[in-house]
This record gives C-alpha cells, sequence and structure tokens, in this order.
C-alpha cells in the first residue's frame, strides 16, 4: 500500500473489502514439487477471530505464511492463484512486502522476542517504519501503550530495561504480541501462539486475544480444538492442503457438513 | 539384585581406559606449550629490561635492543587488521546473510577454505609479485600488511560467518516478519550478537599476523633499519623476522639474546590477546539470551 494507486485498479478494489479482511482464490502452492495448497478459496471476515484447524502437515502454517509472503523467504517456492489482504492482491510484483507486514502482524509458536530489553523489544519494529528518531516521551508512550494492550504493563513496567529473554514464557509471548501493536496493523496471524505454553499460560493468552477482538483481524492456527472452540469466532478446518469446511465456530463443533471434519473432531485422526 | 555383572564390570574398565587416554592427550598439549614458555622466561628472561625494550640494537645486533622491531611488528599487525577486518567481515555478511544457497556460494566457500590453506611462503610470493611489483607499492609496510591481510582473511571470514550462523534464526524471522530488511536484521540482531565470535578471529589472526616471518621478508620487513617507520611506505623491522636473524643470521649473539626476542614477541601476542579476550567477555556478558 505505498502507492495509493494500487488502490484504485487493484482487482479487489470493487470488493467490499471492509467486509473481508484475507481473500484467496484458487491458492495453490508447492514446495519444489511437494503441493501443499490445492484451490484454496477461503473469506476471512474482518474484526473476528478465525482459527484454522486440521492435523499436522495439512497445510494451516503454509496457508498462514503465504499471507503475509514470509514464505518466500524459502525461494523454492511457488504459488498459483490470488492472495488479496484488506482488497489488495499482495502478490503483485509492485507490492512493497514491507508494507505488507506492517499491516499483517506474526506470531509464533516458539516466543522469539529480539536478544534486546523489553523496551527496544517493543519499539523495535515502529523504530524499522518510522525511519526518524523518536523523543525518548513519544517512544516510553508507545512501550506503555502497546503493553497496556497486551495485559503485560503491570509486570514489566519496572524492569523495562531488562532482557526480554529473562521473562516468562507466557510474558514473551504476550511481548512478541505487544511488538507488533505500535505499528498498528489490521491483521494478527499466529501460529499456534499456545502451544508452546503451559495450561495457565495458555489460558492468559487466549484472553488476551479475546481482549484483542475488534481491534484486529485475527487469524490463529491451532491443533488444539478446544480453543478453537472457545477462542474463535469462525472456524476452517484443512486436510491434506484443502479447505474442507469453513463455518462460525460453533455450527462447525456442534453440526459439522462434512465427514473429514466430524471425523476430525471427534478425534478419529490428528 | 544391585550386584555388577562381568559386563559391568567390563564396561567399567573400558570406560577407564578411554578416560586415561583422553586426558593423556589433553595432558600432552599442555605440556609442550609449558615448556615453550619455561625455556623463554629462563633463558631470555635476564635479557630483558627497559632499555633491551626501548633501544635499537647494536654491534650487529648482538647486543642492544629491540625497539625498531617491535614498533615494527606494531605497525604491520595494525594496518593488516585494518584492512582485512572491515573486508573479511563484509564479505561474511555477505555470504551469511545475503548469498542465495547455491553452487557458486558453496564454491565461494570451499574456495575461502583453501585459501586458509595456502602456505605463507606462497602468500610471500603472491605478495612480491601482486603488491611489491605490481601495484608498485615496493619493499614497505603497505605491501607486506597487504599479504599479511590476504593471508588471514580467510580466518576472519569463516570465523565471522560461524558465529553470524549461530545467532538463533528465529531472532532473523521474527525481524523479517516485522519488516525489517536484512540490513536491519544484521545491523540491530546479527551483529551485535556475533561481535563476540567475530573478535575472536581477529584474536586469532593477530597472534598469526605478528608471529608470520616468511610473508613480510620479501615485501616490507628489512634485517636492520636503526630508525622507526614514518609512514606505510616505509620499510620496517619486525619481531618475528629479527628472531630469525639474530638466532640463525648473525655470528656472536649472546645466547639470552634471541631467547628475549623471542619471550618480548609472545608477550605481546598474549597481551593483545588477553585484551581481545577481555572486551569479547564483557560483550558476551551483555548478550541477552
Amino acid at each position: 500500500m505505498a502507492d495509493p494507486s494500487a488502490l484504485a485498479d487493484s482487482p479487489g478494489a470493487d470488493s467490499p473489502a471492509a467486509e473481508y479482511a484475507i481473500r484467496t482464490r484458487d491458492l495453490n502452492l508447492w514446495y519444489g514439487t511437494f503441493q501443499a495448497l490445492f484451490d484454496v478459496d477461503l473469506d476471512i471476515k474482518d474484526g473476528i477471530i478465525t482459527s484454522l484447524i486440521g492435523p499436522s502437515g495439512c497445510g494451516k502454517s503454509t496457508l498462514l505464511r503465504s499471507i503475509n509472503r514470509i514464505i518466500d523467504r524459502l525461494g523454492y517456492v511457488r504459488t498459483t492463484g490470488s492472495i488479496e489482504v484488506l482488497g489488495h492482491d499482495v502478490q503483485r510484483d509492485d507490492v512493497e512486502l514491507v508494507q505488507v507486514r506492517k499491516q499483517v502482524g506474526m506470531v509464533f509458536q516458539r516466543p522469539n522476542p529480539l536478544p534486546l530489553s523489553i523496551r527496544d523489544n517493543v519499539i523495535f519494529g515502529y523504530r524499522l517504519h518510522s525511519g526518524e528518531k523518536i523523543s525518548k516521551d513519544r517512544r516510553d508512550e508507545i512501550v506503555e501503550d502497546a503493553l497496556q494492550q497486551v495485559l503485560l504493563w503491570d509486570q514489566v513496567k519496572d524492569r523495562l530495561g531488562s532482557p526480554a529473554t529473562a521473562l516468562s514464557l507466557e510474558e514473551q509471548q504476550k511481548l512478541c504480541i505487544a511488538r507488533l501493536l505500535p505499528v498498528k496493523p489490521a491483521l494478527l496471524l499466529m501460529d499456534e501462539p499456545c502451544s508452546a505454553l503451559d495450561p495457565e499460560a495458555t489460558s492468559a493468552v487466549e484472553e488476551l486475544i479475546w481482549e484483542l477482538r475488534g481491534r484486529f483481524t485475527i487469524v490463529i492456527v491451532t491443533h488444539n480444538m478446544a480453543q478453537a472452540r472457545r477462542a474463535s469466532d469462525e472456524c476452517v478446518f484443512m486436510l491434506m492442503g484443502k479447505v474442507i469446511e469453513h463455518s462460525p465456530t460453533e455450527r462447525m463443533f456442534v453440526t459439522p457438513t462434512a465427514q473429514e471434519t466430524s471425523d476430525y473432531i471427534e478425534g478419529r485422526y490428528g | 539384585m544391585f550386584e555388577s555383572t562381568a559386563l559391568n564390570d567390563k564396561n567399567r574398565r573400558v570406560e577407564k581406559l578411554w578416560r586415561l587416554l583422553f586426558c593423556a592427550m589433553t595432558v600432552m598439549l599442555v605440556v609442550p606449550v609449558l615448556l615453550i614458555l619455561g625455556v623463554l622466561v629462563v633463558k631470555g628472561g635476564p635479557a630483558i629490561s627497559m632499555d633491551f625494550l626501548f633501544t635499537d640494537p647494536t654491534d650487529g645486533m648482538t647486543a642492544g635492543g629491540v625497539f625498531p622491531a617491535l614498533i615494527g611488528t606494531v605497525w604491520l599487525v595494525a594496518v593488516a587488521l585494518l584492512l582485512s577486518v572491515p573486508l573479511g567481515v563484509a564479505a561474511a555478511l555477505y555470504l551469511s546473510e545475503y548469498a542465495p544457497d547455491n553452487l557458486l556460494t558453496r564454491i565461494i566457500n570451499l574456495a575461502i577454505i583453501n585459501l586458509a590453506g595456502v602456505p605463507s611462503i606462497v602468500h610471500a610470493l603472491f605478495g612480491v609479485g601482486a603488491f611489491v611489483i605490481f601495484f608498485q607499492f615496493g619493499t614497505s609496510i603497505l605491501a607486506a600488511s597487504l599479504t599479511l591481510a590476504v593471508m588471514t582473511l580467510p580466518v576472519v571470514i569463516v570465523a565471522t560467518r560461524e558465529s553470524m550462523q549461530s545467532v538463533p534464526h528465529a531472532f532473523r524471522e521474527a525481524c523479517w516478519n516485522m519488516g525489517a530488511t536484512r540490513w536491519q536484521t544484521i545491523r540491530h540482531v546479527v551483529l551485535p550478537n556475533s561481535i563476540s565470535g567475530i573478535l575472536t578471529g581477529v584474536i586469532l589472526e593477530v597472534s598469526r599476523t605478528a608471529g608470520e616471518t616468511a610473508p613480510i621478508m620479501f615485501t616490507g620487513a628489512a634485517l636492520f633499519l636503526p630508525y622507526l617507520p614514518q609512514s606505510v611506505w616505509d620499510q620496517t623491522m619486525a619481531m618475528s623476522l629479527h628472531l630469525f636473524v639474530v638466532a640463525t643470521q648473525v655470528p656472536g649473539v649472546p645466547e639470552h639474546l634471541p631467547f628475549g626476542v623471542a619471550l618480548v614477541l609472545i608477550s605481546m601476542v598474549l597481551a593483545m590477546n588477553a585484551v581481545s579476550i577481555g572486551f569479547r567477555m564483557y560483550l558476551r556478558g551483555k548478550k541477552k539470551w
């Protein structure tokens, strides 16, 4: 979105961008010769939490990583079809990836705070994108605001200068979410954000995700079905690189339409 | 039920044997180092004095001090480092952070490793051909330091690259996902966390640069110059060559003199290493993971 003219002639401009944060059409993806995604058509609604569930290797993470195009780093990845984020095709050649990643924040399975202080972690992304010197007051304001939003401020406000890697895993994961917020992303993609955490930390992070609902479009990959059920509005079930079912979470867990979905939900495989 | 069986006894004996063997090897490694240092201190110690450090050699190099050689070595090492560290670190950065993993990159990596194995006398002849004659730097500190720099570049590159590779990939991913460019990632995450490893490479290089004789013999070091170099265009004496000369080339040198020179040379290297190691420990203490 560096180039405003891209707004007008983007193929997604006529679609109601306000309604869908992510739309994919006929998305196929290959790692070398292995096809990981098959004709994925997905409409992720704006402002809600959507969970991606399915057994290991079904393409959940692949799909997530192709949305902010971080998957391109692998070099041997080839895609066909389209991915629109906020109504704009992110696969066009003139797309500035830095701008895509500013809009689309990502949280990983293992918390990966940078080897910097808590404060520097939070301000890191903002620094990258602002390109100018940030006054101390402004910095403190941004850091406090972000940490408040992830409910971490009270625990860390007295040790903002200490290393982020010394925090507990739960706090680290919250910090990893916090550092995305200062650049005001529209989407947060979370790749199994709780699977490295103990049950208590998991529910704390889930609570936080729920807290952030409405302010961001959130997509969570999980293979914890209870989590998908607790913490999402809509649910996408994937199997072998295909989207099998996409429906409101409650409906998927109570009356799944596809046989594969009900088998998976009942724990017959996965 | 918990008595040891014949198999347990046998395993224990074998275990003991291996342990003894490894321990013996370690001792064999340490003994020569201690012997060298011990002999140098005992035999060269009497030669050391303030005068020895700060005066010129006299009487056809059979008496007097090592001052010009000492200063010359500092010049050679400093100029060589100035040339090779920025170049080596930049090359390692490219290889570690930018270069795609393809055949060409692998060939380059292999070439660098092979370059490290080239004998120093070959480097010396290359230095004569390239720097002294072709670039017309003459026999000078510049030519000698360039030769030393070429010789030690692979060490810097390999050490730097290894140390960058040891920075966890997750940090890079975190940066990229926030929209950082490669340079921003390098600047804020990779370099600060690999600097201690880079310094290790530089330390190794300092020791080697100070001690090498062949590469500087034909390119810039002089047997005897009773004055100090004024610029990189001058020739200079050097500790390593001076040691070679007083130990083998000059008749009538008192026995303690070469040992004294060697002791000073080793002390210089150890002192430089100690400073870098201290610096490295300081940086590592600041590491945040």
